[in-house]
């Protein structure tokens, strides 16, 4: 596959996120309780929900690259844990600008910023023990672990509105938003999500070249590993 | 992408992954079990019933306590920067008093959480006053008036009349 392709959805996804957000900052009506600022639930929402499903979709990688041993699911594991940890900075970031002016702080450690603190922190620790880690066999199976372990916080922070009491407001549904905000707020997580597939996609593309290029200088010259697989064909 | 194996430990995926994964489920599976008896001792806030029934413990000590804003309790002094009200659970309620200027959206009806001191009085000594917002977005209605609207977009401004 032409590695270009992946600017495919990364552009789909900058357009639908214009769309959605003049949906939700000019054209949908002022949130009755919270007012203009409640407009940031059309950024916050969405990396939300994609920042939760790029840990999945880390945590997918993982276990392919662990079971097959495969350099492609590692690298993949590599671009979502970055994408994931990219996306729950953002969403800590969006959610204090949003928390300051509803809540009355920045800040608080409650358990659901307090998850989501911990989960930037993990993806961040994967990244950090991966760059470490010179040895592509040892590489994969440090990344595929500690990904996995990441992972765990991802429906801990996902569910800790449920489970035990917070500051920050149950999780959103369907039924729990004005119809009138709603095609912003789903087509901003479409936009959000095409963005992450770009992003990861591309990225990926770029670390498997990067590898290659690290395993091309150690390994035999192409030409006379080709040589040597004849001869063995041929000795056989 | 290699063509071999980079070395002896890429065999030893799998049972990596077992082990990753046996971990990672039991972490997962305690904290779902355990949720609900981690309720009770690691909470982020006590409710207005918790506290009360703690009785003389809940004195003293720092605490969180959250609930609503009882109707037709909530008053602010501007001169004094004083605001008083009640806080219920439905069950049990407690009066709290804050100092300082209230976040924009405190009104009746809506969350609370406050970090205080319960006194011998009865009464919550609140020093940090947290507004929590429910998940329902709804949009503002037609019928509001213009000072009602023009309310919507004031943010961090103080909280002003009732």
């Amino acid at each position: 596959m032409n590695d270009k392709l992946w600017f495919v959805p990364l552009v789909l996804g900058l357009v639908a996120l214009a769309v959605a957000h003049y949906g939700g900052l000019v054209m949908a009506p002022t949130e009755a309780m919270m007012g203009e600022v409640g407009r940031i639930m059309y950024a916050h929402v969405p990396t939300a929900w994609t920042g939760m499903l790029m840990g999945l979709v880390a945590f997918v990688f993982a276990c392919g690259s662990l079971a097959t041993s495969k350099d492609g699911w590692d690298i993949g594991t590599h671009a979502s844990v970055e994408v994931a940890t990219l996306l729950c900075t953002l969403l800590c970031i969006q959610g204090a600008l949003w928390a300051k002016p509803t809540w009355g702080v920045y800040w608080d450690w409650d358990p659901r910023l307090t998850s989501t603190a911990i989960l930037v922190l993990s993806f961040a620790g994967v990244l950090i023990l991966r760059a470490l880690v010179h040895d592509q066999g040892k590489r994969r199976i440090v990344t595929g672990v500690t990904t996995i372990l990441a992972f765990v916080n991802v429906p801990i922070t996902y569910y800790s509105v449920k489970w035990w009491n917070t500051l920050h407001q149950d999780m959103s549904s369907g039924s729990s938003i004005a119809d009138e905000f709603k095609w912003s707020l789903y087509l901003g997580w479409l936009a959000m999500m095409l963005i992450a597939v770009g992003l990861v996609g591309l990225r990926s593309a770029g670390l498997m070249a990067r590898l290659r290029r690290e395993h091309g200088e150690t390994a035999l010259p192409k030409a006379k590993q080709k040589i040597e697989l004849l001869a063995e064909k041929g000795g056989a | 992408m290699s063509d071999k194996p980079s070395d002896s430990s890429s065999n030893a995926g799998p049972i990596f992954l077992v082990g990753a994964l046996a971990v990672a489920g039991t972490a997962l599976g305690v904290v779902f079990f355990a949720a609900d008896e981690m309720g009770e001792s690691i909470t982020y806030f006590w409710d207005p019933t918790q506290v009360v029934e703690a009785g003389s413990a809940a004195i003293g000590p720092d605490i969180r306590l959250g609930g609503m804003v009882q109707a037709g309790s909530l008053t602010w002094n501007e001169s004094d920067q004083v605001v008083t009200m009640t806080v219920t659970d439905n069950e049990n309620s407690l009066s709290v008093r804050c100092e300082g200027a209230p976040p924009q959206m405190l009104r009746e009806g809506i969350g609370v959480v406050v970090e205080g001191t319960m006194t011998e009085a009865g009464t919550f000594d609140c020093d940090r006053l947290l507004v929590k917002h429910s998940n329902e977005y709804k949009a503002a209605t037609e019928d509001m008036t213009a000072e009602e609207r023009k309310a919507l977009y004031k943010t961090v401004e103080g909280y002003e009349g009732l």
